[in-house]
C-alpha cells in the first residue's frame, strides 16, 4: 500500500458540491500534479461535515487545518504555500464570528466545540465510497460482536438498556419495538429503514446516507439478527440521488466482503438489503404509507393496529426505524449500553442531530447530547442571529411541530420537554427566525405544506386543513374577521382528534403553537390590519422619507408599475393606488429612504 | 424484444426491456413508472395503459399511483427542469422572492412550462441543502445562497 505524507479531505456532500467543491477537487488534482506532489499527498472525497454554511470545506491532514469557502482560485495557493512549503494559508482559515480571530483547527471552532459527534463521528472523515475506511474506524466490529458473542435476546436487551428512542420523530423506545417484531409469529420478517426525510429543513439523514452509509447498513444488519429477519429495505426519497448512489456502492462492497449476504461471519445469519426509491410524497414518511409505497401502491396510511411489527410489508412482521436510529446501534453494541445511557437526560439518552437553519449565523448539522438547551445550540454552536438581529422563535419538529419563543430558550431539550412546550422533536429540524418573521405567515406556510401533502384519505385532514389555510390566507391578506382565532382553534381540535395518521393529527400544531406564544400578532392582523413584522404584503405600505431621498431615481427605474414619480435630485413619491407592494424600490434604494410599514 | 409495446409507434426497445425486467415481481409499479418516465420524460396515457395491461392491473390503479406521487409528470416537460425550494429553511430566508423572480423572468407559473419549451418550473419541498438557503436546482445542479440578481445570471446560462 502506498503511504502518503499528507491527506487533503474535500467535502463532497450536497451542500459543498452546490458551493463548488467538485471544481475545487479537480483543481486540487491538477495542482498536485503540477507541483509533483501526487505521490505524496492524497485527495480524499468525504461526506458532509455539517458546516455547510462555510463550504466548500477542505481539511489538510496530518495538521488538521480547516479551510473554508475555498474557491478554485485558492487551490494553487494551498498547494504551493501549505502542502509544499508548510505554511497554512491564513486568509482561508475559519474566523470566529465574535472575536474575529482565526481558528486553524477543526476541534477548536465554536461550531464543533459543544457538539458530541457520535452518529456523525465518521461523516467528513472517511471516504463513504470505500468500505475499508469505515472498517479502519472499527466498522462492522459491532456486527461481528452481535453475531458471534451475543444472542438476539441479548442484543435487544442491550438496546433496551441503552435507552435509545426512535429518531424519526415519535421517540418510541427502539429496543421495545424490536422485541415486538421478534415476538411476532412469522416465517419471514423484514427490517425497513425510513430514509424518506420529508421534513423540509432537515437533512441529517441525508448526511449519514451520504457520509457514512455503512453505519446504517451495519445497524440494520444487527436489527435483522435481533428480530430474526433476513431481508431489509431502505426507502430513500428520490430527491437524494447522491445518497442512493452511495448506498448502492456501500451495499455492493459489503456483499463483496461477506458482510452482507449468506452466512455472515460464519454465524449462519443471512441478510440481504434492497433500496427503494421514493417518488415524492411527504406522507410516505409515515410507516404504514411507506410500506404501501414499497409494495407499489399509493402511499396512503392505514389504521394501526395491526402495527407493522405484526403485519407489515407483504403482511409480514416488519420493523421500521429511522436512519439516525439505526446509525446509533453499532456504537451502542460496540461500546455498551452503559456508556450510551450515561449521556443525556433521564428519559432521553444519547445524542440528537439537529439541522440548524434559517436566520442563524452558522447553519449546518449539530449533534449534541440530549439535554443541552436551545440557547446553547442557537447562540453558541449557531453563533447567534444573522446581522445580530433579535431572535424571535425557533421552529422545531417541522410542519408537525411548533415554535419555541425566547422565554423558553433555556429549556433542556429532550422528547418530553418539547412536547410540553407545544412542539416536538420530530426529525430535529431547527429553523431559526428573527424579528423579521411574521408568525401568522409562518403558520400559513406550514398549513399550505400539510394541506398539499395530505393524502386525502380522511375528511378532517383533507378538508379541515384547507379551511384552516383559507382562514390564515385571509388573515395575512388583511381580511381577517372577529372570531377567526376561535374558529382556527376549534378546527385544530377536531382535526387533531379525528385524523387517521400523524400528518393530520399534527398538522394544526404550528397554528396552535403560534397562537399560544404570538396571539398578539394574530390580533394585530385581524383588528388593526397591521403586520407587526412587516412581512404580509397586503398589509404593508411603502413610502419615501423626504429627508433621506436624494432623488437618484433608482427606485423609479425599477418600479414595474411606474408608481414612483419625482424630478431628478428632488425627493420622490410613491402613488399608493398604483403600488403593488413588490418591494423592488426598497431593495434598489441605497440611502434607506424607502420604508415599509 | 422487437417492437416497442408502449402503445405509441415509437421504435424504442428500452421500454419493453424494462417491462420484461420487472415481470412477475412484486411491488414493481413505482420503479417501472420511474424508469418509463426516465426514457420518455413524462408518462403519456398510452404508456400508463401499456403498463397496466402488461402487469394485468386496472388502468385506474396505475393511473392512481402515477397521480399520487409528485415525481410523475403526465405532461411533457421543458428542456430544463427548474426546482425552486419551497422548504422551511428556504422560506424564512426569502425563498418566495426567488420563486417570484424565476416566475417573472420566464413568465411561467409554478407547475408550468415556458412558452419556448425551454424551462419547466416545479416547486419542491426541500432539496436537502438547507444550509445554503435559499436554494434551487436546475436539472442536476444545485445553486445555493441565491438572490434575485443571481437568478437572472444563472438563467442566462441555459
Ligand atoms: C406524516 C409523517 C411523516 C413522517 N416522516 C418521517 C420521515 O421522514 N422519516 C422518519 O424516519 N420518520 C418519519 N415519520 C415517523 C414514522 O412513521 C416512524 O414512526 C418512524 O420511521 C419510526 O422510526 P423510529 O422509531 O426509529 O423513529 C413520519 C410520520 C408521519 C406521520
Ligand atoms: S390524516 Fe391526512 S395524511 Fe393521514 S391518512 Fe388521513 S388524510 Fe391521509
Ligand atoms: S428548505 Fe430549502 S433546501 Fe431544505
Amino acid at each position: 500500500m502506498q503511504i502518503y505524507r499528507g491527506h487533503v479531505l474535500i467535502c463532497a456532500g450536497t451542500g459543498c458540491v452546490a458551493s463548488g467543491s467538485k471544481k475545487v477537487q479537480a483543481e486540487m488534482a491538477n495542482q498536485l500534479e503540477a507541483f509533483n506532489l501526487e505521490n505524496d499527498i492524497k485527495i480524499v472525497e468525504t461526506g458532509c461535515h455539517g458546516f455547510c454554511e462555510m463550504g466548500p470545506i477542505v481539511i489538510v491532514y496530518p495538521e488538521g487545518i480547516f479551510y473554508c469557502q475555498v474557491k478554485m482560485e485558492d487551490v494553487k495557493e494551498i498547494v504551493e504555500e501549505h502542502l509544499l512549503k508548510g505554511r497554512p494559508v491564513k486568509r482561508l482559515l475559519f474566523r470566529d464570528q465574535m472575536t474575529e480571530e482565526m481558528v486553524p483547527h477543526y476541534r477548536d471552532i465554536d461550531f464543533y466545540k459543544k457538539q458530541n459527534r457520535i452518529v456523525l463521528g465518521n461523516c467528513g472523515f472517511i471516504n463513504p465510497e470505500n468500505i475499508k475506511e469505515y472498517i479502519a474506524r472499527d466498522g462492522y466490529e459491532a456486527l461481528a460482536k452481535a453475531l458471534t458473542q451475543m444472542t438476539p435476546e441479548q442484543v435487544i436487551d442491550e438496546v433496551k438498556a441503552s435507552g435509545l428512542r426512535g429518531r424519526g420523530g415519535g421517540g418510541f423506545p427502539t429496543g421495545l419495538k424490536w422485541q415486538f417484531a421478534r415476538d411476532a409469529k412469522g416465517d419471514k420478517k423484514y427490517v425497513i429503514c425510513n430514509a424518506d426525510e420529508g421534513d423540509p429543513g432537515a437533512f441529517m439523514d441525508r448526511s449519514v446516507l451520504e457520509g457514512d452509509p455503512h453505519a446504517l447498513i451495519e445497524g440494520m444488519a444487527i436489527a435483522a439478527y435481533a428480530i430474526g429477519s433476513d431481508e431489509g429495505y431502505i426507502y430513500v426519497r428520490a430527491e437524494y440521488p447522491l445518497a442512493i448512489k452511495r448506498l448502492q456502492i456501500a451495499i455492493a462492497q459489503a456483499h463483496e466482503l461477506g458482510l452482507l449476504g449468506k452466512d455472515i461471519f460464519g454465524s449462519g445469519f443471512n441478510f440481504k438489503l434492497n433500496i427503494k426509491e421514493g417518488a415524492g410524497a411527504f406522507v410516505c414518511g409515515e410507516e404504514t404509507a411507506l410500506i404501501a409505497s414499497i409494495e407499489g401502491r399509493r402511499g396512503e396510511p392505514r389504521v394501526r393496529p395491526p402495527f407493522p411489527a405484526n403485519k407489515g410489508l407483504w403482511g409480514k412482521p416488519s420493523n421500521v426505524n429511522n436512519v439516525e436510529t439505526f446509525a446509533n446501534v453499532p456504537r451502542i453494541i460496540a461500546k455498551g449500553s452503559q456508556w450510551y445511557a450515561g449521556m443525556g437526560t433521564e428519559k432521553s439518552k444519547g445524542t440528537k442531530v439537529f439541522a440548524l437553519t434559517g436566520k442563524v449565523k452558522n447553519t449546518g448539522l449539530a449533534e449534541v447530547t440530549m439535554g443541552l438547551t436551545l440557547r446553547e445550540i442557537i447562540f453558541e454552536i449557531g453563533g447567534g442571529i444573522i446581522d445580530d438581529k433579535k431572535f424571535k422563535a425557533v421552529q422545531i419538529g417541522g410542519p408537525s411541530g411548533g415554535c419555541i419563543p425566547e422565554q423558553l430558550l433555556d429549556l433542556p431539550i429532550d422528547y418530553d420537554s418539547l412536547i410540553s412546550a407545544g412542539a416536538m422533536m420530530g426529525s430535529g429540524g431547527l429553523v431559526v427566525m428573527d424579528e423579521d418573521t411574521c408568525m401568522v405567515e409562518l403558520a400559513r406556510f406550514f398549513l399550505n405544506f400539510t394541506q398539499m401533502e395530505s393524502c386525502g384519505k380522511c375528511t378532517p385532514c383533507r378538508e379541515g386543513t384547507k379551511i384552516m389555510l383559507d382562514i390564515l390566507e385571509r388573515i395575512t391578506k388583511g381580511e381577517g374577521k372577529e372570531g377567526d382565532i376561535e374558529l382556527l382553534e376549534s378546527l385544530a381540535k377536531t382535526i387533531k382528534s379525528t385524523s387517521l395518521c400523524g400528518l393530520g393529527q399534527t398538522a394544526p400544531n404550528p397554528v396552535l403553537a403560534t397562537l399560544r406564544y404570538f396571539r398578539d400578532e394574530y390580533e394585530a392582523h385581524i383588528k388593526e390590519k397591521r403586520c407587526p413584522a412587516g412581512v404580509c404584503t397586503a398589509l404593508a405600505s411603502y413610502s419615501i422619507l423626504e429627508d433621506k431621498c436624494i432623488g437618484c431615481t433608482a427606485c423609479a427605474r425599477v418600479c414595474p408599475v411606474n408608481a414612483i414619480s419625482g424630478e431628478v435630485k428632488k425627493p420622490h413619491k410613491i402613488d399608493p393606488a398604483k403600488c403593488i407592494k413588490c418591494g423592488a424600490c426598497a431593495q434598489a434604494c441605497k440611502f434607506n429612504a424607502i420604508v415599509k410599514k | 424484444m422487437g417492437k416497442c409495446c408502449c402503445g405509441s409507434d415509437c421504435q424504442d426497445s428500452r421500454f419493453t426491456e424494462i417491462l420484461e425486467q420487472y415481470k412477475g415481481k412484486d411491488g414493481v409499479l413505482i420503479p417501472v413508472l420511474q424508469k418509463a418516465q426516465e426514457i420518455k420524460g413524462y408518462l403519456p396515457e398510452e404508456t400508463i395503459r401499456a403498463i397496466a395491461d402488461y402487469f394485468n392491473k386496472p388502468y385506474s390503479e396505475v393511473y392512481g399511483v402515477a397521480t399520487f406521487y409528485a415525481q410523475f409528470r403526465l405532461k411533457p416537460s421543458g428542456e430544463n427542469i427548474i426546482r425552486v425550494c419551497a422548504g422551511t429553511a428556504c422560506h424564512v430566508r426569502g425563498g418566495k422572492k426567488i420563486l417570484d423572480k424565476v416566475c417573472s423572468e420566464l413568465n411561467v407559473a409554478p407547475g408550468e412550462t415556458s412558452a419556448d419549451g425551454k424551462f419547466s418550473l416545479e416547486p419542491v419541498a426541500c432539496l436537502g441543502a438547507c444550509g445554503l438557503a435559499p436554494v434551487m436546482m436546475i436539472n442536476d445542479t444545485t445553486y445555493g445562497r441565491l438572490t434575485p440578481e443571481k437568478v437572472t445570471e444563472i438563467l442566462a446560462k441555459y
